[in-house]
């Protein structure tokens, strides 16, 4: 038996339609098993919220009087890309504020950055635009200093290159006689921490680990706005190895995508700042996944325990693109607070939070029984393994004398 | 027996006086530093552990009030701003006493000031900047 999208869509409008996370549909579809799981259940909503450090946001700003073309911006004193037309901007999550000390005394703290002129966005703070320009005949203003309220702006959405990767490294430190600090957070020295970061059984692409429901188009929760995936993420790589049930043992799906920023909570938009490395933007993302088959409803019944995750050294291989990983963990380990890493017993630390990729998944699954989220069918499916774009390292060709090819 | 865990300022005059073993040897207690500092306007900052009598510490702390310290409770010290803290758990594995750990069912970080040494390692590495120390 199957069901197609405008069934589910007819059944959240009329307000019939089953819907549970996919923490609840854990223990659906072990009880009922993936037949019948796939006969009561209709959707299924998924949750993650972590630092996504592929985000930005689009901002028109309006013309001033006189009109200014913009050349160089910055945003609280963090600059933003100009290089558009003339007051459109792009102000990326990770960009720290001009003056900071970065890693000059390290670790730096990196307390601001382009993730907190997001969130302070979002939050209806007014930011400080500064601007200037060289000046045009049609463009004649040449300096902007002003005060900037997400409310005065004409279009304001965010579109990340890369959100929700489909699964992670575990970090851990080996070969470092300190701890190390990472993007991954404080990794301790001497197999002292193990960092893991995903929502598990939670995450939006763990619940489809074939992109049968998610691509271009499909309708997304993001930010705490309702907005969509635009094409899929950039390192993109599904061919991967995977276990028995399909999910990847490691990084494999991404998504690319946009919602208006005007409609987002900062309760899902939040600069953070990882000491020693930068600034990031932890962002909170779900997926309404509509359990067409029987299949579907097999992989969104997907648990912790059957999601490995391999273990990365961060402080010599992963840096130099070196060695293998010391074996892969379940996420049911990891979440237990301690695993075994060659023969050491290695505490575990996450840096994605699952009580709000939980509040996410029920606020979603909310939205659907209220008719306010209806599914849409993808207009083109994101690459598979058998067709994936490839995932190549840095073809390095250093210049040393004149000209390339 | 009880245990007390306090902040000590002491003015720069202070800083060459015995006062803390003066303090000990008085009212019969044993103590544990838990970190020592002096700040840059020259003034020292001691988060101490006082162990005895309730009775004893409390006429010690009163004691060395008298000398010119300023004694602080230490759990008004570090703090958590709740509402910025998204119990993402980094912070779990650098608190060096367990006083942030997360529930292994609700997965919520929680923060027990008791526990807490104020060591301040959690501040900068908390990612949304949620801890706090004030001395």
């Amino acid at each position: 038996m199957s069901k197609t999208y405008e069934e589910i869509n007819a059944k959240i409008r009329s307000g019939d339609v089953v819907v549970v996370t996919a923490e609840e549909m854990v223990d659906i579809v072990a009880d009922l098993g993936p037949k019948e799981a796939a006969a009561k259940i209709d959707v299924v909503t998924t949750g993650t919220f972590g630092p996504m450090c592929s985000s930005g946001a689009f901002l028109n700003i309006g013309h001033s009087t006189p009109r200014m073309k913009i050349g160089k911006a910055w945003l609280n004193d963090v600059p933003a890309y100009a290089g558009l037309a003339a007051v459109d901007l792009y102000i990326g999550a990770t960009e720290p504020t001009e003056d900071d000390p970065l890693n000059r005394e390290h670790p730096g703290e990196f307390k601001y950055g382009g993730a907190h002129v997001i969130e302070d966005l979002v939050a209806g703070k007014d930011v400080r635009l500064r601007a200037d320009a060289y000046g045009t005949d049609c463009y004649p203003r040449k300096e902007l200093d002003s005060w900037l309220n997400i409310r005065d702006l004409n279009e304001a959405y965010m579109l990340n290159p890369r959100n929700a990767y489909q699964n992670y490294n575990v970090a851990v430190n080996k070969f470092a006689d300190r701890d190390i600090y990472t993007y991954m957070g404080v990794v301790k020295k001497g197999l002292g921490s193990a960092n893991y970061c995903s929502a598990g059984q939670l995450s939006p692409l763990l619940n489809d680990p074939y992109y049968r429901t998610i691509g271009i188009g499909s309708r997304i929760f993001l930010g705490g706005a309702q907005g969509f995936v635009y094409w899929q993420g950039t390192q993109h790589e599904p061919t991967g190895a995977r276990t028995e049930g399909g999910v990847p043992k490691g990084g494999a799906g991404t998504l690319g995508t946009v919602a208006d920023l005007k409609q987002m909570d900062p309760r899902y938009v939040v600069g953070v700042s990882f000491l020693g490395y930068g600034v990031s933007l932890a962002l909170g993302l779900g997926t309404a996944i509509p359990v067409l088959d029987e299949e579907i409803a097999a992989c969104t019944g997907v648990s912790d325990a059957d999601i490995v995750a391999p273990i990365i050294d961060y402080s010599h291989n992963y840096g130099l693109n070196e060695g293998k990983p010391f074996g892969h963990v379940s996420y049911a380990d990891l979440k237990s607070g301690e695993i075994e890493v060659e023969g050491q017993k290695v505490p575990t630390t996450p840096l994605s939070s699952y009580v709000r990729a939980r509040e996410i998944a029920g606020e979603l699954k909310d939205w659907v029984q209220a008719g306010k989220f209806q599914l849409v069918e993808p207009i083109q499916s994101l690459p598979g393994p058998d067709n994936s774009p490839g995932f190549k390292l840095f073809n390095n060709r250093p210049v040393e004398e004149e000209g390339g090819e | 027996m009880a245990e007390s865990r306090i902040v000590l300022h002491f003015p720069k005059k202070l800083l060459d006086q015995p006062v803390i073993s003066t303090a000990v040897e008085r009212y019969k207690l044993s103590f544990n530093i838990l970190r020592a500092d002096i700040t840059q306007d020259q003034e020292g900052l001691m988060v101490l552990g006082l162990e005895g009598e309730p009775k004893s510490i409390d006429d010690a702390v009163e004691w060395m009030r008298e000398q010119g310290v300023r004694v602080q409770p230490l759990e008004k010290d570090v703090t958590r701003d709740d509402e910025r803290c998204t119990d993402c758990g980094a912070c779990i594995v650098v608190c060096p006493t367990n006083a942030l750990a997360m529930d292994a069912q609700s997965r919520e970080v929680s923060f027990s000031a008791d526990k807490c040494v104020a060591c301040g390692i959690c501040v900068p590495v908390c990612p949304p900047r949620a801890m706090s120390i004030h001395f």
